[in-house]
This record gives structure tokens, sequence and C-alpha cells, in this order.
């Protein structure tokens, strides 16, 4: 069962920010391919725990285990590794806005893989093209369309080779009309084998194509399971409980 | 009034221009360090740790609090009494000049900076830090590049004043263009027509950077960093 080794492993992972207990031991595994879904109130503690994992904001307490070698964040030949090997999708996009679409995903080929700039380049364009961009390449983020941003940022997250992604809420931020052509990108990138771990509130969307969904509140994941088990007819999962909820907010049908 | 013309023509432009050039050896090396300075003290001030953000914060506000005639009376005439290990440094004329526009100039350049490099979106170093790009270089190639542009406008007002305050040498017996042309002037009695024309050629000074900066700008500018032309 060589397609079902463990990539990512938390364990136990607390963390505190501003005197409160944000994360309060939280663990989970995510072997290869899979994706594993974060629900839960905003303020749960959602985008800390993505965080924690690429040591973004260092666990105070936990391990961190990738491709089964732990992390401690000490050392920063290690810390570079891990960033390398976990790619990172922000809600707000965060694409360096002085540079095209193209140099976007460019930079950190040239900056950290130290790719020569042909080669980078012409890396940089692949990874366009794959995300359906190919023609946007020399536009700038302040002519690209939320839903345009949010998919160069995929390709400049995928560029670096990643073994995981984390997508935190990566529709959020966008009109209910860019949202599926970023969907659309996550499921080409879940069908092509990529391990994922997503927060987001597309219940419909990923339980489709989760294997896992983990509720969050509080810092705690509170339940666990299939989705197809969470949200099952007659379930009284929180999960279910919560979709409800969602779906009642914004029309989105969980299930 | 043709006198007057010939006046200008055979006594004061010839001198004039000597000290135009003289102004341009101070306004030039002033300004490309008052920038290097102020890009420096800015960064500091925002990304630096305790003690470089105190150290460059006194020295904004020590340079941005004092008149400038004093601080160019203070490195010309007071520097060579002021003894550092037993070493008494005594700088040229010209030297002192360049030194005090310098750090009077970086100060201000640094508020600019500073300013630039707040408006830079804390995602924006989230992202470069999760691909793995150290802090030098976020700093150097997402950081500044961004900052460089939004404080662009404010740093070119501030060279413009550079120009306009580098007269101030001419107190400290740097012979640029308002000392040629005092010297001039007390010289042949015609002050209306040598202070005019050495007017008119601060304002051809001031001019030309103006044209320089807005060409940088628009070189420089890309979709969500217009400059704004006020
Ligand atoms: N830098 C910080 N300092 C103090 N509290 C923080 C900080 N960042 C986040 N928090 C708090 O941590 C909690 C969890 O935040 P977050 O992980 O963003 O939740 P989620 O992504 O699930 O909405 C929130 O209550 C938030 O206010
Ligand atoms: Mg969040």
């Amino acid at each position: 069962m060589q397609n079902e080794s463990v990539v990512l492993r938390v364990e136990d992972v607390v963390k505190h920010l501003g005197g409160q207990r944000i994360l309060d031991g939280v663990s989970l595994t995510v072997k290869k391919g899979r994706l594993k879904v974060l629900i839960g109130p905003s303020g749960a503690g959602k985008s800390t725990l993505l965080q924690c994992i690429n040591f973004l904001l260092p666990p105070d307490e936990g391990k961190v285990f990738l491709d089964g070698r732990e992390i401690n964040g000490k050392s920063k030949k290690e810390l570079l590794w891990l960033r390398q090997r976990v790619g990172m999708i922000f809600q707000d996009f965060n694409l360096f806005d002085h540079l095209t679409a193209m140099e976007n995903v460019r930079v950190a080929l040239i900056k950290v893989k130290k790719m020569d700039k042909r080669a980078a380049t012409h890396r940089a364009m692949e990874e366009l093209a794959r995300v359906g961009l190919a023609d946007k390449a020399g536009l700038y983020p302040a002519q690209l369309s939320g839903g345009q941003k949010q998919r160069v940022s995929v390709a400049r997250a995928l560029a670096m080779d990643p073994a995981v992604m984390l997508l935190d809420e990566p529709t959020s931020a966008l009109d209910p009309e860019l949202i599926g052509e970023v969907l659309a990108v996550i499921r080409d990138l879940a069908d092509a084998g990529m391990t994922m771990i997503m927060a987001t509130h597309q219940i419909g969307f990923s339980s489709s194509l989760a294997d896992e969904f983990l509720f969050m509140e509080k810092g705690r994941i509170i339940e666990r399971g299939a989705p197809s088990d969470l949200l099952a007819r007659g379930s009284c999962s929180r999960t279910m409980a919560f979709c409800a909820k969602l779906s009642e907010l914004s029309g989105e049908m969980g299930g | 009034m043709n006198e007057a013309l010939a006046f200008a023509f055979e006594r004061v432009i010839p001198g004039l221009n000597a000290g135009l050039w003289a102004s341009i050896g101070i306004i030039v090396p002033a300004a490309l360090l008052g920038v290097a300075i102020g890009v420096t003290a800015g960064t500091l001030r925002v990304y630096g740790g305790v003690w470089p953000r105190r150290i460059t914060n006194c020295y904004v506000s020590l340079f941005r609090g004092t008149p400038l005639v004093v601080q160019l009376y203070f490195w010309y005439f007071a520097l060579p009494y002021v003894s550092v290990g037993g070493v008494n440094l005594i700088l040229s004329p010209v030297q002192a000049a360049i030194i005090g526009f310098a750090l009077c100039s970086g100060a201000y350049q640094s508020e600019y900076i500073r300013g630039g490099l707040l408006s830079i979106k804390r995602g924006q170093l989230l992202a470069a830090q999760a691909l793995g790009i150290t802090p030098l270089h976020c700093i150097l190639s997402v950081v500044l590049p961004q900052a460089f542009r939004r404080a662009l406008p404010g740093c070119g007002n501030e060279i413009i004043y550079l120009i306009k305050y580098s007269s101030l040498a001419s107190i400290i017996t740097v012979n640029e263009l308002t000392g040629v042309g005092r010297g001039i002037a007390k010289a042949t009695f015609q002050n209306t027509e040598v202070y005019v024309i050495v007017g008119l050629y601060y304002l051809a000074l001031v001019t030309l950077a103006g044209w320089l900066l807005r060409l940088i700008e628009n070189r420089l500018s890309i979709p969500g960093f217009e400059v704004k032309n006020s």
C-alpha cells in the first residue's frame, strides 16, 4: 500500500496567541493523495492550525511530522525544507502586487530553488497554463479578478513541487460567480493526487472530494469522520447542524 | 537694458556656471547618500529590533528637529573641536555640506520610506515566508520594490527641497551657485540682475529634476501603483 503512506502528521499541537489558548491539542494524519477538510465556525482556530503546520506560527507544544521527519523549528535549513514541501493558499491570495502573474509564480523558484531565470520562467508558464491562466501571464494583480488571483496563487504554490498543500478558505474572499473557477482548479488538484488540507465553508463541493471532515471549535477537533457519515440523513452530528446553518445563510446545499 | 544684458553675459553667466557645477557636485552625492540613508533608516525603523529602532528614531527626531543651518555650522565649524578617541575630524566645506545635507535629507527620506513599508499588506510577507523566501530576500525582492514605488513621490519632493536648500552651503564658505552669485553681486552692486539670474538657475535645476523624477515614476509605474499626480 505505497500510496497510503503518511505525508503529514500533527500530534497534540497547542498554540497560544495573545495570552489565549487558540489551539488546544489538535492531532491529525494526512495520507498521500488525500484531502482533509477543516470546517467550523469563524475563530475556531482553523487558520492558526494551518499556519502551525508550516511553522508560520511555531506550535507551543506538540509535534509536526512531514514525510516521517519531525520538525523542531529550530534550524533555518529545516524550515526552508519544510516550507518548500508545504504549499500554502491564503484567503486573500497574498500575491506580490508589484509582480506580474508569471513573476509571482517565478520569484520563489529563483530566490529559493535557485533555478536560473529561463528555467524558472518556463516552469512558471507551465503552472499558469495548468490553472488556465497562460494568457494572463503578463498582467499584474491589480488587473486580475479575485478568482484569477487565487488561481495564480495556486500556480505559485504548485511550482515549488509541494508534498502537501494547505488551503485556508481559498474561496471565502471571492464573489459568488468567481468561486467556481477556483473550485475547479482544486478539483483538478485532488484528481491529480495532490495531498491537501483545506479549511472551507464549501461543504457540498468538498464532501465529494474529502476523505475526512474535521470539525473544529474553540481550538479542538470535536468531530471527525467521512463526509458521507457526518452528513448522512438523520445524522445528528455537529457537522450536520453547522452545515444546515451555513446553507440557511448562503443557500449552498450541504451534502 | 542692453548694458544689463551685456553685463549678464560677460560677468554673471560664466561665474554662475562654475557655481552651478559646484552646486550639482553637492546636490547629486547628497541626494544619493540621503536616499541610501533614508532607505536604511526607514527599513530599520519598521523592521529593526528594539535598539536599531530606537537609535534610528532618535536620529530622525534630531535631524528633523534642529535647523539645517545649525547642523551645517556644526559639521563645519564645531566638528573640528570634537575629539573622538583623540582624533579630530576636519571636513572641507564641500564635504561638510554633502554630509550635512545627506543626513538631514535622509531623516526626511526615511519618513517616506517608512510610510511606504507600512503600506505593504502583511499577507504578502506571510506568503513570502510560506514559500521559503528568506527575510532578507523578502525585504529586497518584495518589500522594497513596493515601498519604493509608494514612497517615490515623497522622496522626489524631498530631492526638490534638497536642491533649494543646497544654497545654504554658501554659509559654510562653499562657492556654489548662491555663494558665487553673492560674490558677483557684492563686487558689481548689480543685486537685482544677479539674484534674478541665480533664481532662474535654481528654477531650471528644479524643473529638470522634476522632469527626471516624473520619468522615473513613469518607468516604474505598474498597475496598482499608479502615482497620483497632484
Ligand atoms: N495574532 C493573534 N493574537 C491574538 N489572537 C489571535 C491572533 N490570531 C488569531 N487570534 C485568535 O485566534 C482565534 C482563532 O483564529 P483563527 O485561527 O483565525 O480562526 P479561524 O481561521 O477558524 O476563523 C480567534 O479567536 C482569533 O481572534
Ligand atoms: Mg481563518
